[in-house]
């Protein structure tokens, strides 16, 4: 594989950049593989990468329905936190900031991650009280947060609210100034490249159609290429889970729902850092060419629909216009929707099942982006040792059965409440 | 914006609706044994698939009555809907 590299650029630059590698191959597939993945969205890519890398293993095949990155990789707000109060989502976040800060020299293509820092605001006495909470408890997990009062949130935040008669004052704020952002199509790209280039085949276009089991055993996938053999096979398919389980006769703790996001025309900049409303839901950032990055709550039913309602992008914005008024004035550019596996407790699953050699990646909710370096990597442990890692044994299939339930925000099983 | 024809009301928006979930979903007969399977299958488990759906829905800024609606998860459309105490058939 051709190295991207300054050199690189100027030798291609002289034959006018006519002779660029491709960055991955187009293989047919194989009938037999170690591994088959399926869903060739971040987590699926980077699990692949991490199978290859971590655990040699690179008899591996992904493959997705549509093309790669076009489902939620592609369709995020691109925040990347860990600033999370319970220690399985604290210690497995915090995990992949680690993995985010090399992952530019990593996969050599740039990433851009933006280590800007997050900020949630508190609207109320009680709300700075969890704040503080949750601070404490992230500092206890080595990670970064700052509990913020209402002047120093002014001092970062200047075009946020803080006018005296408004519904939900800001009382402060809790940071995590090594949160941040990157170029989500990036991460996809630069993970399917280098995963390519140790051996791993990227099959797009490849719908399932159905899974070969026996005996409690995986044996196989059959797709719209043909039957593709494999003993271990991993599902990655957020937004489609529902669809696969039932083809599995498995019936899981997840509902699929619709989530938009949005973007305003350009502007010269103004917000350096994430800020997310803290008596509603809904978050902004500003993206390197000056779009204000914007996304809230679910439709609020049941949906596969992959574009969004008005009421629900008219109910975030108004929410987004209460924080930051100047909003009001910036003309929207683009919406879209993407469909998320909302899990019954607000937490994902890396998990093997009960049917030997599939395992299974889902449940991402609103947080699948963040979670991708790390959800490739334990996912690829978990596959290739067949036995969860210390790091996503919280996220099994069984604790809905157990008890040990891991929800972060105390929502209960009415998904689309948010 | 969805349109939903309650029962009681007739033809009204989306706006004055406020949605249940999966309508199918029954708890457990009361005072009967239930295993854990069924339970988890009230509490968590759900099919949510692509397709026909049937589903609570109350119209909250209208009647207040919870009824049943049935709608298409991917186009929306809907077919039916019905008062709560009457069954899907």
């Amino acid at each position: 594989m051709q190295k991207y590299s300054v050199f690189s650029l100027v030798k291609n630059a002289l034959s006018n950049h006519e002779n660029w590698d491709l960055a991955w191959k187009d293989p047919t597939p194989k009938k037999e593989y170690d591994v088959v993945i399926i869903g060739g969205g971040g987590h699926g890519l980077a699990t692949a990468y991490y199978l290859a890398k971590e655990h040699n293993i690179t008899n591996v095949a992904i493959i997705e329905k549509g093309w790669i990155g076009g489902g939620n990789v592609g369709r995020n707000t691109t925040i990347i936190r860990s600033n999370y109060m319970h220690d399985d989502n604290a210690l497995f976040s915090e995990f992949g900031m680690d993995l985010w800060r090399k992952m530019s020299q990593d996969l050599n293509y740039n990433v851009m991650f933006s280590p800007r820092g997050i900020i949630n605001l508190a609207h109320s006495d009680a709300q700075m009280n969890t704040y503080a909470r949750r601070g404490n408890s992230m500092r206890l997990n080595g990670i970064d947060a700052v509990l913020l009062n209402r002047e120093q949130v002014q001092e970062i935040i200047p075009m946020a609210d803080f006018s005296e008669n408004v519904r939900f004052p800001i009382f402060g704020g809790l940071m995590q100034p090594s949160a941040g952002t990157a170029r989500h199509d990036a991460v996809a790209w630069g993970y399917a490249r280098q995963a390519d280039s140790m051996g791993v085949d990227i099959i797009q276009n490849c719908e399932v159609i159905g899974f070969d089991v026996s005996a409690g055993k995986i044996n196989g996938v059959r797709t719209s290429r043909g039957d593709i053999k494999a003993k271990k096979i991993g599902l990655c398919v957020a937004g489609s889970t529902n669809i696969l389980a039932e083809k599995l006769n498995m019936t899981l703790p997840i509902e699929t729902h619709l989530l938009q996001a949005c973007v305003s025309e350009p502007v010269k900049p103004v917000l350096d850092k994430v800020v997310t409303f803290g008596a509603g839901h809904f978050y902004i950032s500003q993206s390197d060419k000056g779009e204000m990055v914007m996304g809230g709550d679910l439709d609020g039913y049941n949906s596969y629909a992959q574009r969004g309602n008005l009421p629900t992008l008219q109910h975030v914005l108004t929410e987004g216009i209460a924080m930051m008024p100047f909003l009001s004035k910036l003309k929207m550019l683009r919406t879209w929707g993407g469909i998320m596996d909302m899990s019954m407790d607000g937490s994902p699953i890396i998990d093997k099942t009960h049917i030997e050699g599939l395992y299974l990646n889902c449940g991402w909710c609103y947080g699948g982006f963040k979670a991708t370096p790390a959800s490739g990597w334990t996912f690829a442990h978990t596959i290739a040792q067949d036995r969860v890692h210390d790091l996503n044994a919280g996220y099994s299939l069984n604790r809905f059965n157990t008890g040990y339930l891991l929800d972060e925000k105390g929502l209960g099983t009415k998904t689309w409440i948010s | 914006m969805l349109h939903i024809k309650c029962p009681h009301c007739g033809m009204r928006s989306q706006n004055e609706f406020s949605y249940g979930g999966d309508a199918s979903v029954k708890r457990p007969q009361l005072g009967s044994e239930v295993s854990d399977q069924d339970w988890d299958n009230f509490v968590y488990n759900r099919k949510s698939l692509r397709g026909k759906h049937w589903e609570l829905w109350q119209h909250l800024f209208g009647c207040r009555q919870w009824i049943k609606v049935e709608r298409d998860t991917a186009t929306h459309e809907i077919f039916n809907t019905l008062k709560a105490n009457e069954e899907i058939s």
